[in-house]
């Protein structure tokens, strides 16, 4: 299902914003247009929308117009034409009080420099958006509590906002945003205040928060690391206009313009990089001599995992196979694991190039396994972890 | 040749008569009910023994300053004003200046959110106050007499007038200053203007408003002084009264008693601002 989308969206800084748009439609550039008449161009012409459950990434450099996009969007700024939906609601047709009612119950917002209340305390800020909704204390207090604790504040609900480390002081902003159960997310340059390794830790913890909350999350960000990272989508910004949407592996394999590709340039580490160089260990694998389907729904268990690698009696791959299968077996008695291995399972050599991996795990049901010569598992490839792994090399 | 003289004085004094004349009658009532208030703090005050008040002065500003320094001068300076035998003098100013402080915030501290929350209230507050603050304090008492008539009331009137702008100005700049990014917060949360004010700029601008406060009560304490000349009396009354009688000892005496009573209320005044940080 859409819950945000974004229609034909401008905003023009200036006296007279109308008067900028037919220049824009004649296709003028932001440069001129500020020499010309000395209005800024915020956003151009943009559309877009982001699916339920979804992160959508907003990236561009700086003075692309994405905060401004994702503020015209809860209407901090209030757009010069077009229109934004939310769950099918004209946000723009909407007046004062309609605004806050939908601020308040559906876009939660983390800031970039975390804009903490700093005379409130850990808890007190998490409780904002519910005190202003007007919520009784006791509950309030517990959903605060509930919320510090999934982003791992427990315990320091009583200190202040300016005796916690950057990374938990933004984890207090996410807190706040979520005591409130939005459906929506928006998230400003969330983690661009962090340093990086603070960061990635952050990057992780919304990936995990994210699989456990579902929300749908806009995300604006100036890095393109963390875009790969993060995104189920990329929108790509330059200059207010939009200049690519796409998934992480359509902007890094197909950039849409010049522009897009000399931005991928120093990340398009994909032809260096081979598959030995982005493949985990294998956390757990099952032997065909002595594990039975038993065995291997315990490890898998164990592992949060769905499918298990099994290796036989030399420690050569055989093949793979997965939770539903083993639970059959169980249950018609079985304790041969043959029976429901798959053993045309794809797999890679240790030097293919990560740019070939891509093409490789398109639709594949579970992990690439990476097998030397001799046909010995020597690592799995996860499709989010090889997004991952090239995101943070292209950082160094 | 000869420019007209610009009737800048006459307009002036025209339009205060005109205001005397409508309304003395409610201004002067006014007066009589604020003088018989002011005779019961005062009466009050003086009904406790003085060393039960020095008690009780010194032990209120050790818990509301937290600090031992200022409660033993305090007992120090306290007793000395008793001993020069002023004390009826400064209970009667300490009375004088809790009364004009009070009513001067709160006039001065909505007048400040009023400012701070609309361009076209600060557009025609700031040069009031501008004036206000440049015009010699002198200048004030005149037409307080004919509104309220000789005495405390036409002294208060005056001090209101005179130690107002800061309390307006600090709560207008604390308001002012609250970070543009906790302010966008708030509004992305979906806060009313009123739920804004009260639960984010208002708390942030605390401690720039009890700057404020310390200044309007270091205000009113000199006009209070001032204000002896039409009828205040307390302890710039006994200056106004060594003054005539060219009485250097009592003059200085009395002096030393302001300066006492300043130093305790800005102290007490300045920990408490500074502890709401």
């Amino acid at each position: 299902m859409e819950k945000i989308r974004v229609e034909n969206l401008y905003k023009i800084f200036g006296p007279q914003p109308a008067k900028v748009i037919p220049m824009l439609e004649q296709g003028l550039s932001k440069g001129d247009i500020m020499e010309k008449t000395k209005h800024g161009v915020g956003v151009n012409n943009a559309s877009f929308s982001v699916e339920e459950g979804e992160i959508v990434v907003v990236m561009g450099l700086s003075g692309s117009g994405k905060s401004t996009l994702v503020r015209c969007i809860n209407r901090l700024i209030e757009p010069t034409q077009g229109r934004v939906f939310i769950d099918g609601i004209d946000l723009t047709s909407l007046d004062k009080n309609e605004l806050r009612k939908v601020r308040l119950e559906k876009l939660g917002m983390v800031f970039q420099n975390f804009a903490l209340f700093p005379h409130r305390t850990v808890l007190q800020n998490a409780e904002f958006g519910l005190e202003i909704k007007g919520m009784d204390p006791e509950e309030r207090s517990k959903k605060a509590y509930d919320a510090l604790e999934l982003v791992g504040l427990k315990g320091w609900e009583d200190s202040f906002p300016s005796q916690l480390s950057g990374g938990m002081q933004q984890r207090v902003g996410l807190a706040r945003a979520l005591a409130l159960d939005p459906d929506i997310l928006l998230m400003d340059e969330a983690f661009s205040a962090l340093d990086p390794l603070i960061r990635r830790d952050m990057q992780d913890e919304l990936i995990s928060l994210q699989e456990r909350m579902q929300k749908t999350i806009l995300f604006i960000s100036h890095d393109l690391d963390e875009a790969l990272k993060l995104g189920d989508r990329i929108v790509l910004m330059k200059d207010g206009e939009i200049v690519q949407i796409g998934t992480p592996e359509d902007i890094l394999t197909n950039p849409a313009d010049d522009y897009v590709s000399r931005f991928v340039e120093d990340v398009d580490i994909t032809k260096v990089l081979t598959a030995e160089s982005v493949m985990k260990k294998t956390e757990a694998v099952g032997h065909i001599k002595t594990d039975g389907p038993r065995a291997a729904l315990r490890k898998m268990r164990k592992n949060s995992i769905s499918s298990l690698f099994v290796l036989n009696e030399e420690r050569k791959l055989m093949g793979v196979v997965n939770a539903q299968d083993c639970a059959k077996l169980v249950a018609e008695g079985s304790s041969d694991l043959r029976s429901v291995i798959c053993t045309t399972c794809k797999t890679t050599h240790l030097d293919t190039p990560a740019q070939d991996l891509f093409i490789i795990m398109q639709d594949l049901g579970y992990p690439l396994a990476v097998v030397d010569d001799d046909n010995r598992l020597k690592g799995v490839i996860i499709r989010g972890s090889l997004i991952a792994a090239i995101a943070e090399r292209g950082g160094n | 040749m000869d420019i007209p003289r610009i009737p800048v004085g006459k307009t002036i004094e025209a339009g205060i008569d005109f205001l005397v004349e409508h309304c003395s009658f409610a201004t002067r009532a006014f007066s009589d009910v604020l003088d018989t208030g002011l005779d019961i703090v005062q009466t009050g005050m003086l009904a406790l023994p003085p060393w039960l008040f020095i008690i009780i002065v010194s032990l209120l500003t050790w818990r509301l300053a937290r600090s031992k320094r200022i409660a033993l001068f305090s007992i120090a300076g306290l007793l000395l004003i008793w001993n020069m035998g002023l004390w009826k003098a400064t209970v009667s100013t300490i009375s004088l200046v809790i009364v004009s402080t009070l009513m001067a915030l709160m006039i001065g501290v909505p007048t400040g959110i009023l400012a701070a929350m609309s361009k076209y209230v600060n557009k025609t507050v700031m040069p009031v106050l501008d004036v206000m603050q440049t015009m010699p304090a002198f200048v004030y008492l005149i037409p307080a007499i004919p509104f309220f008539g000789l005495g405390k009331v036409a002294a208060i009137f005056s001090t209101v007038i005179f130690a107002m702008p800061p309390a307006i100005r600090f709560t207008c700049l604390g308001i002012q200053q609250v970070p543009k990014e906790l302010i966008e917060c708030s509004e992305a949360f979906g806060s009313t203007r009123w739920q804004r004010l009260v639960k984010l700029e208002l708390p942030l601008a605390t401690p720039t408003i009890m700057a404020g406060v310390n200044q309007t009560v270091m205000l009113s304490l000199s006009m209070v002084v001032i204000a002896a000349m039409i009828g205040a009396k307390g302890l710039g009354g006994e200056v106004w009264k060594a003054i005539q009688r060219l009485q250097m000892g009592k003059g200085f005496e009395a002096g030393i008693g302001i300066v006492i009573v300043a130093i305790i209320m800005d102290r007490v005044l300045q920990k408490v601002g500074s502890r709401k940080q």
